[in-house]
Formats: C-alpha cells, sequence, structure tokens
C-alpha cells in the first residue's frame, strides 16, 4: 500500500515536473536554447494565484481566473524575454544565450525579492482547507486530485495544438528543419514567439500546481523544480514532447520513492544521480533521436 | 521575371559567388550549370532570402526582393525545391503538402491544388498518412516538389532534383519538371546532370567557383566544345 501510495504521490509531482519539462523541451526543439529562466517563470505564475487567490478567495472560479490570468501574463512574459534577450543572439554561439538565460533567471529572481509586493520572505499560498480522500487504505488530497485532473488536461490540449493545428504543425516543421521551413513561408519568428509562449504558459499552470501542494511562495521557489524539470526534459529526451511527459512523471515518481523507501534527504539528489546516469548511459534521453547531422 | 545583377555572397571570409548576373524570363525553364561546390545552392538560397548577399540586386517581377524576409519571398510567389529534398520526414505526406499551403487562405482554391498535386503524384496518394521519412527517394523528392507547388508558385527554385535518383526516376523527375513548366509555372533549375538539365532548358549559365563563366541557349551550350568536355563528359 504504502508502495502504491508512494507512486500516487509521484504522479502529482510527475505531472508538475512535466508541464515544466515541456517548456524547456519546445524551446530547445525549435531554438536550442536550455531556458534556464523557465523555472522562474513558475515562480511568477505562483504569484499571480497567490494574488488573485489571496485577494478573491479560494474557489472553483477563482482557480479558474488565476489559471488563465497566470497563463496569460506569463505567456506575454515569455515572448517579451525572447525578444529582449534572446532574439538579438540567435546568431551568436549557443553559449552566448546559455549565459543569458541564467542572467535572466537571477533577473527574475531578484526582481522579485525587490518588488515591493514580492519581497523576499516566504508567504503562505491560499489554497482549500485540505480535504483528504481515502481509497482502500490510499490517501490522496484534494489538491493532489487537481493537480494531475489539471495536467493531463494540459497536456492534452497540448497535444492537441501540436498534432492538428496550423500553427502546431508549423512548430513541428521548424524543430525539425527551420530553413526548409522558412522555403514554406513559415515566419519562424511568430513560431519562436508562439513557442516560448506556450512553454510559459505551461510554466505558470505548473507554478500553481506546485504553490498548491507546497503550500508557499517567494521568489527563489522556481529554482529547484524548474532544474528537476529540466533533468526530466534530458531524462525523458530533450527536443521530445512525450519525452518531456514521460521523464517528468518517471522522475516525481523516483523522488517520492526515495522519499518513502530511502531518505527524505536524499529525494532531492535523485533527480541529479539520475542525470549523471542518463548523461553517461544515453544521452539523449529515453524517446530522444540522435542529433541529425546537419550539413 | 527575376533578374539578378552584380551579386556577391560571402560564407564569413569565403567569397562565394563573384558578381552573379543573370536572368529569368517569364515562361522560360533556365538552368544554372556548374561543379560541386560552384556556388548554385548558394545563389537559391540568397535568392529565397536564406542567405543575405553582401551587395548586389535581386528582382522579382520588376520588385527588389534582395532584403526581403524568406517567408514573405514565398508569400510573393518564389517555390523553392532545396538540394537534398528536406521534406519533413517526421511527419506525414498530407501534414508536409499542408506546410507546402502554409501561406494560402483561399481554402477552397487549395483543396483544388491538393487533387491537382495528386493527380500529377498519385504514389503521393496512396502514401497521404504514411510518415514522410519512410518513403523512397524519388517519392520525397515527388514530396518535395509537390510541396513546392502547393504555395502556387510564379517562379520554381529547383535544386539538383536528379540528386541520388535511379537514372529512370531522373527522366520521370526532368519531365514532371516539363510539365510543371507547360503549365505556366517559369523554373529555374540547378544541376550538376548537366545533359539532362540542357535536354529541357530554354537557356543555360554555367557556374564555375562563383562565377558565371558561360552563357546561352541550351543548343549553344551543347554545340560548344568547352561544355562537352568539362560537363557532358564526350
Ligand atoms: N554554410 C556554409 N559555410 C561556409 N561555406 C559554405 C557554406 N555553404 C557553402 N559553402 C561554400 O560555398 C561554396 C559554394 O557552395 P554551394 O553553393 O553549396 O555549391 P553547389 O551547390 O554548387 O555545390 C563552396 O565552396 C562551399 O564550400
Ligand atoms: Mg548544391
Amino acid at each position: 500500500m504504502e508502495f502504491v501510495q508512494q507512486v500516487l504521490n509521484g504522479l502529482s509531482l510527475g505531472s508538475v515536473y512535466a508541464l515544466i519539462a515541456l517548456g524547456y523541451t519546445m524551446v530547445y526543439g525549435i531554438v536550442k536554447l536550455i531556458n534556464f529562466a523557465h523555472g522562474d517563470i513558475l515562480m511568477i505564475g505562483a504569484f499571480g494565484g497567490f494574488f488573485i487567490m489571496g485577494a478573491f478567495g479560494v474557489s472553483p472560479t477563482t482557480i479558474l481566473i488565476s489559471f488563465i490570468v497566470s497563463m496569460g501574463v506569463c505567456a506575454i512574459i515569455g515572448i517579451i524575454i525572447e525578444k529582449t534577450c534572446y532574439a538579438p543572439l540567435r546568431n551568436a554561439p549557443r553559449i552566448n544565450a546559455l549565459i543569458t538565460a541564467i542572467g535572466v533567471s537571477y533577473l527574475l529572481e531578484n526582481g522579485g525579492r525587490v518588488l515591493p509586493f514580492m519581497g523576499p520572505n516566504p508567504k503562505q499560498f491560499p489554497t482549500f482547507k485540505i480535504q483528504n480522500y481515502n481509497f482502500l487504505g490510499i490517501n490522496i488530497s484534494q489538491t493532489q486530485i487537481m493537480t494531475i485532473a489539471i495536467s493531463i488536461l494540459l497536456m492534452a490540449l497540448l497535444n492537441y495544438i501540436i498534432n492538428y493545428t496550423k500553427i502546431g504543425k508549423a512548430m513541428r516543421a521548424t524543430s525539425f528543419d527551420m530553413n526548409a521551413a522558412c522555403l514554406m513561408g513559415i515566419n519562424i519568428n511568430r513560431i519562436i514567439s508562439f513557442t516560448f509562449a506556450l512553454g510559459a504558459a505551461l510554466g505558470a499552470a505548473a507554478g500553481i500546481l506546485f504553490a498548491s501542494s507546497y503550500p508557499q511562495v517567494e521568489p527563489y521557489m522556481g529554482f529547484m523544480p524548474g532544474l528537476k524539470a529540466f533533468v526530466a526534459a534530458v531524462l525523458g529526451g530533450i527536443g521530445s514532447i512525450p519525452g518531456a511527459m514521460l521523464g517528468g512523471f518517471l522522475l516525481g515518481i523516483a523522488e517520492t520513492l526515495t522519499k518513502g523507501f530511502i531518505s527524505s534527504k536524499l529525494a532531492d539528489g535523485v533527480a541529479f544521480g539520475i542525470l549523471i546516469i542518463i548523461l553517461v548511459v544515453k544521452p539523449t534521453g529515453i524517446l530522444g533521436k540522435n542529433e541529425r547531422e546537419k550539413v | 521575371m527575376l533578374s539578378i545583377k552584380g551579386l556577391n555572397v560571402y560564407y564569413g571570409t569565403i567569397h562565394a559567388l563573384h558578381d552573379i548576373e543573370f536572368e529569368v524570363n517569364e515562361g522560360e525553364i533556365v538552368t544554372l550549370i556548374g561543379a560541386n561546390g560552384a556556388g548554385k545552392t548558394t545563389t537559391l538560397h540568397t535568392i529565397s532570402g536564406l542567405i543575405q548577399p553582401k551587395s548586389g540586386e535581386i528582382k522579382f517581377m520588376g520588385k527588389p526582393i534582395t532584403h526581403v524576409a524568406a517567408n514573405k519571398i514565398v508569400e510573393m510567389g518564389i517555390g523553392h525545391v532545396p538540394e537534398g529534398r528536406r521534406i519533413f520526414a517526421n511527419m506525414t505526406v498530407m501534414e508536409n503538402l499542408e506546410m507546402g499551403a502554409y501561406i494560402r487562405k483561399d481554402k477552397a482554391q487549395a483543396r483544388d491544388d491538393y487533387e491537382m498535386v495528386f493527380s500529377r503524384f498519385p504514389r503521393l496518394k496512396e502514401r497521404i498518412k504514411q510518415v514522410a521519412g519512410t518513403l523512397s527517394g524519388g517519392e520525397q523528392q515527388m514530396l518535395a516538389i509537390g510541396r513546392a507547388l502547393m504555395s502556387r508558385p510564379k517562379l520554381l527554385l529547383m535544386d539538383e532534383p536528379s540528386m541520388g535518383l535511379a537514372p529512370l526516376l531522373v527522366k520521370e523527375i526532368f519531365s514532371i519538371i516539363q510539365d510543371i513548366n507547360r503549365g505556366g509555372t517559369t523554373v529555374l533549375l540547378v544541376e550538376q546532370n548537366a545533359n539532362m538539365a540542357l535536354s529541357i532548358a530554354n537557356r543555360a549559365y554555367v557556374l564555375e567557383t562563383g562565377k558565371i563563366v558561360l552563357s546561352g541557349s541550351s543548343k549553344e551550350l551543347v554545340a560548344s566544345e568547352e561544355i562537352r568536355k568539362a560537363y557532358l563528359g564526350k
């Protein structure tokens, strides 16, 4: 039973990692950039939920509004970050953009610390009164149900966009071969903006879900889940969308199993242990393909 | 229809195209022939806006397009069948054609054009849901051509469409090119296979290490001693 319980906890945690990992992997798939500021988008999204539910209370309506507003705002922030920080470096060596991403991350974290309405101290995140349901000895909280349900809904929506809409198909084409996509008349800048927006929106949703189970918000809160979601993306195969989902769930489960059966102190370390193993054994990840050599 | 003047293109310090000048008139098939590394692909990439030239001017239908973004150039009516096909191998045949039709706003006419492509390439219709990466080389080339046709180009740039294909398929591809041309599309054809290219083109330009060294009607070039020795292996 304890095992099933931990797997369930892992699914809930993993679905959050999966949402964040999708942002890393989609952006990487198109512009080959590890967007290290992506974890901080999660923090901004969580603060969005904090302000809205702090002001209007916690109800299904305010939760819905929190998601819509946070996702929308973060999508715009994602586009602005790309246009101002990464777009000018598109033809520069990749390391430049990577360093810039780390800079953007610091800017968002420390910017949050100095903003009077955010500040450096952790704040209680408004949530439902904790309510647990019990099935055959397994506990599941309302927050966990919400987390898993919303994550799966968003992933299904993403799957639909990527596979069945015109812009989603153009994203896949651009990710596969940017020059060939140009020759189709696809406006690459628009696709890149859309990709950042989509990733940031999912990150914002993950932020609200993560804050709901934590339940705290503070400017550095995106760092650790961001880093772990990056590991999840690498584990699944960076650039692969199903890979990011799979990697997220696997990592979440590995973490809760470690917490439950070995030691809770080791739980944070397990992600990075997995990263090292995957880099040694299969650097392309579980579902990743070998990089096509471009001539 | 297309006129190029004083075009100079660099890759870093490598001077890839030297003062290239040529013209393509409406309705023609013009071929640009030359050995590997002569600068043929670079020329087409520059026309399509994938590479910015250091100097020179490219005009299409009287308008300068030298600094127009690649996606706008497609909208203006230049289609491109790139070297090595460059199909989206992870997408289905239909999705590849949809990408070709990306700029189309006239849904009903676009539907007719899918039918046009399928009647031209029945093998693509049979494989409509197949992932493009699993097609044979010849089928991939047909898909690359069909995909470019979906934008309804006035001018079609084709980069070595015969590359890597069996002789019979090469014949088929060239007769398709003639067919497309008869349908009213102007064609700028880049080839290493000078024999075949000259057999269907109205005029030709010969590119050597980034310079145009010869030009004329296909008949003149086929008759020229230099060309026969250097490019036709006779
Ligand atoms: N991306 C590139 N970077 C540097 N040099 C290049 C690049 N692409 C082509 N070249 C060089 O430019 C010249 C022309 O190449 P290309 O246009 O591909 O020739 P062709 O298509 O006639 O075979 C060659 O010397 C080639 O090495
Ligand atoms: Mg070439």
